[in-house]
């Protein structure tokens, strides 16, 4: 038997690595940073509870190229979501409630394919693309949004409705468990809205199912929502549940909450002043905090949001203060 | 009176509280990037500044009916500070408006004044209240003596009632705020009325037994 004094350089045995923990070091750290981390998220709850977002594969287009978008920070701090609150910083506290997977999507009116869709049925992976879109909220500012999503006219072609169809409805999901401020009535719940067919045609509209490359965050909307730049923020309604093919003009949540201040229309006009504020110019939300934010510059309204090109003959010979 | 003078020194910091909070949270925001304020601070200093006023105008009136519940006449001693700091964040809401909202663009602030009617009111509000800060001293006490002094400072009632009903026009959906105020304005009206009542019946008794 060798009697060994361990020399003070000598590892002791408790102090190697085992092989296995070694060679998946990495996993290792992971595993266990995760576990703290965990184990702290206990504490605050609210902000961490968020849906976890995934990466989208899609192709980019020529829409928004020049414009510079708003950060992922704002665009997901800042929301009108009331079935989560009024206050826009409610809904990125509160959204976690929703559920956005799995999904499913009602089809019904005078269309060839009605029924219940599976989301993944309704939206087609290869079909995405990105659209940077101007965002501008009736409340008199504004955000650029890099936006993943279809084009909703490929989706209406797929769905196949008849020429009874003159307007497309759209209705959000209604679960008070899921989204609390539905148990007020602050709003008519579900929220719905509306376009004119040739509207849900036009090429901008886009259902969109991310943004900035990855799925929606509830509090935008998820997990897909309608974008119609054109058009006031309002008209953007979130996590539809719904779309019907209609003969006649669906209702929409806030022309029922205040006709007198939101049309079914609503197209982004600084000509036509909001009974209580003017629409004239924005205030181009861009990420920026503090002072700088502050005193930022307010820009120009610009008529259908900047848009016109592409769908002001949508409203040839229309009255676009009488039909706001 | 050195409970009062240590008293007010203590409301005067608690007053000034809202605003150095608003400034330090914008010059966090600006200097770490934080978002105490959102990405959207010309909303929020504006509807901050709009709040305090109310809030601390609340307080102003609520002074009179407690100390006399509770029995603490020198409460009384606070309320002219209480009103000045309601007026002080009145008026910089007015200014957050004007500046900060409007970017003083004087046209946009002719058309907001002739044709928008809860920023009509909103401003009706802070000039009524403009005279009763003006006469908030004892000087203008004595000058214009305490029964027309104490005519005057009822505008205070107008003025809160028209702030309220600024707040009910400016909101979209959700009314449950200026519900809060509206009915603790309710009841410090009801209570004033009621010791008034109590007031004049005690006078009309006295008279009578006169008789």
């Amino acid at each position: 038997m060798i009697i060994r004094t361990p020399k003070s350089y000598d590892l002791k045995e408790t102090s190697v690595t085992k092989e296995d923990i070694y060679f998946n070091r990495r996993k290792f750290l992971k595993s266990s940073l995760a576990a703290a981390a965990s184990g702290f998220l206990g504490f605050c709850p609210s902000k961490n509870l968020q849906a976890e977002v995934q990466q989208l594969s899609y192709k980019t287009t020529k829409w928004g190229k020049t414009l510079k978008p708003s950060s992922f920070e704002a665009i997901t701090s800042y929301n009108n979501f009331y079935e989560f609150g009024t206050d826009k910083s409610d809904p990125k506290k509160n959204s976690h409630l929703l559920k956005p997977k799995p999904w499913t999507i009602e089809v019904a009116g005078h269309v060839e394919k009605t029924g219940v869709f599976d989301f993944d049925e309704l939206v087609e992976k290869k079909t995405l693309e990105e659209r940077i879109y101007r965002m501008r909220c009736v409340e008199a500012w504004s955000m650029v949004i890099p936006w993943i999503g279809v084009p909703l006219n490929k989706i209406i072609k797929k769905l196949n409705p008849s020429s009874k169809a003159k307007f497309v409805g759209f209705t959000t999901l209604k679960d008070p468990t899921q989204m609390p401020m539905q148990n007020t009535n602050i709003l008519d719940w579900p929220y719905v809205e509306g376009l004119r067919i040739d509207e849900a045609m036009n090429p901008l509209t886009l259902l969109a199912v991310g943004l900035y490359g990855k799925t929606m965050p509830n509090q935008n909307g998820a997990p897909i929502r309608l974008v119609v730049p054109w058009k006031y923020g309002f008209k953007g309604i979130k996590s539809i549940v719904k779309i019907e093919f209609l003969s006649h003009k669906p209702p929409s949540s806030w022309n029922i909450q205040a006709p007198q201040e939101y049309g079914f229309y609503s197209n982004v006009n600084p000509n036509r002043d909001h009974p209580r504020w003017s629409q004239k110019k924005e205030r181009r939300i861009t990420g920026q905090s503090g002072f700088a934010a502050l005193f930022d510059d307010k820009i120009d309204t610009l008529l259908f949001n900047g848009y016109a090109e592409e769908v002001a003959h949508l409203y040839k010979d229309m009255d676009l203060i009488k039909f706001f | 009176m050195i409970f009062r003078s240590t008293a007010k020194l203590i409301l005067f910091i608690i007053g000034l509280a809202p605003l150095t909070w608003l400034v330090t949270a914008l010059t966090c925001d600006s200097i770490y990037g934080t978002m105490f304020m959102s990405v959207d601070p010309v909303q929020k200093l504006n509807r901050e500044l709009g709040d305090w006023a109310l809030i601390f105008l609340m307080v102003t009136l609520s002074v009179g009916p407690l100390s006399k519940i509770l029995k603490r006449k020198n409460l009384i001693a606070l309320r002219r500070m209480l009103g000045l700091l309601t007026y002080f964040y009145a008026v910089l809401h007015l200014t957050s408006y004007i500046i900060i909202d409007l970017q003083l663009d004087w046209h946009e602030f002719v058309k907001d004044v002739t044709k928008r009617n809860f920023i009509i009111l909103g401003m009706t509000s802070v000039v009524l209240l403009t005279p009763l800060a003006l006469t908030s001293n004892n000087i203008s006490l004595k000058i214009l003596g305490s029964k027309s002094w104490k005519k005057l400072h009822y505008l205070v009632y107008p003025a809160a009632i028209i702030a309220i009903i600024h707040f009910f026009m400016m909101i979209r959906a959700d009314y449950h705020r200026p519900i809060m105020y509206a009915s603790l304005l309710l009841a410090l009206l009801i209570y004033r009325i009621w010791t008034i009542e109590i007031k004049n019946t005690k006078i009309i008794s006295r008279f009578r037994s006169k008789i």
